[in-house]
């Protein structure tokens, strides 16, 4: 079954510039995160009210240091491992108050955010389960490719080659070993109604994504790339261009998969190299020495890899 | 910030009843660099508007109005991807009063 609300807000800027903010200004978030940009998106794409539950990580201990709040809606603190059961029990006692006549269904929307830490890793567990069980709820994971919270620690979210606390640059290695798990396609393997894959500076492409998943009675995933300009080490003002080039390069492509059917959202005129949006960051400073040259064409094998395996999937080749 | 309240007075569980209070705080005070904008090329397109991540573009009738300097952290993202090219960081230091009252 599928609802929505009869006449949504049209997704141009001056109609959504005429909502109120979901999330508030005075939020404790760095200058130029993309976190806070995913969750004004996302909160902002659904007309509908929420419910916003919060893994821990950067966006919740940041937007929520008491007395004060940065949310607008009502917000439920969890640990790191546990917000999509939160989730999964709200949700069901949401259903369950409405089947009770004691309160109205009014369309709530349940959404949660958590960050790769969450999750990639802490949290995969809980995703899982609830999106296994099949409750209705939107998951949105901002990734922003490692603990950044806590000191930029590498996660399975963190590419190969880049240079966190705890996959330092030095004689032994060029920063991680190894590639990136691909939750995306893990949450699409578990064969609910719809996965998809965003970007913030895609403003519209990603909000069409969160209307989609909303409006479907069943569980969602939507996993956004979010820059983190102290642990990619870049200037705050270039967030919005190098979340471009990581979808230009199609090393984070734009797409969904509803009901199976995969879907490319967004095709770059030009697919840039995976080096320039290597080299737009200092977290990848060191793969741009010639020793290092391998790493870069490894990554830009796989990318390609990749893409065209997408592409296949999605039936454009 | 609020008064501080003594653990007698405190909501229980840590729950926060005020919705949005985080405006009571001034992030502006972070800023380094400050966002100014030309109002002759301006074109009040919003695009700085989606990209702030503080909510700090001042939006009223359609039209782009200024910055929210008391939130304001100056990331500087409006002016990179503002298509007229109508914002400049200016060091705070040297900004004045420039910007100031929307």
């Amino acid at each position: 079954m599928v609802t929505q609300t009869e006449t949504p807000t049209r997704l141009t800027l001056r109609e959504l510039a005429k909502k109120p903010d979901r999330l508030t200004s005075g939020h404790r978030m760095c200058p130029g995160c993309a976190a806070p940009l995913v969750v004004k998106q996302v909160l902002m794409a659904i007309d509908e009210p929420v419910v916003v539950v919060c893994a821990t990580g950067c966006l919740e201990v940041a937007t929520t240091i008491f007395p004060q709040t940065a949310w607008n809606v009502p917000f439920i603190h969890n640990a790191f491992e546990n917000a999509a059961a939160t989730a999964s029990g709200v949700e069901a006692a949401y259903r369950s108050l409405v089947r009770q006549g004691k309160i109205e269904d009014d369309n709530t929307r349940i959404v949660v955010f958590g960050g790769d830490g969450s999750s990639y890793d802490i949290g995969l567990q809980s995703l899982s389960g609830a999106m296994e069980r099949g409750h209705r709820l939107l998951y949105v994971c901002y990734d922003n490719n490692a603990y950044m919270n806590t000191g930029i620690q590498r996660s399975s979210a963190t590419p190969v080659g880049a240079n966190t606390t705890t996959s330092p640059v030095g004689k032994v290695q060029a920063g991680k070993k190894g590639a990136r798990k691909d939750l995306t396609a893990i949450m699409a393997a578990h064969g609910i109604p719809y996965v998809a894959q965003a970007s913030p500076h895609n403003w519209r492409d990603l909000m069409q994504k969160v209307r989609k998943a909303t409006a479907i009675d069943g569980p969602s995933f939507i996993n956004v790339l979010a820059s983190c300009n102290r642990g990619w080490r870049h200037d705050p003002a270039d967030t919005i261009e190098i979340q471009r080039l990581g979808v230009d390069s199609c090393l984070w492509p734009l797409y969904e998969v509803e009901d199976g059917v995969y879907r490319v959202t967004y095709r770059p005129k030009v697919k840039v190299p995976v080096s320039d949006y290597l080299a737009s960051q200092g977290r990848f400073g060191h793969l741009l020495q010639p020793a290092n040259q391998y790493i870069i064409e490894a990554l830009q094998a796989d990318v390609d890899r990749r893409w065209e395996r997408l592409l296949r999937m999605a039936g454009e080749v | 910030m609020p008064e501080p309240k003594g653990w007698k007075e405190l909501p229980i569980g840590g729950i926060i009843d005020s919705p949005g209070s985080a405006r009571d705080l001034e992030t502006g005070a972070w800023r380094a660099r400050r966002p100014i904008v030309d109002k002759d090329k301006c074109t009040s397109c919003l695009q700085c508007w989606m990209f702030c991540p503080d909510m700090a573009v001042v939006v009223q009738a359609d039209k782009m109005r200024g910055f929210d300097l008391y939130h304001c952290k100056g990331c500087g993202i409006c002016a990179k991807i503002c298509p007229a090219d109508a914002i400049a960081m200016v060091a705070e230091a040297e900004a004045g009063t420039e910007g100031e009252g929307g």
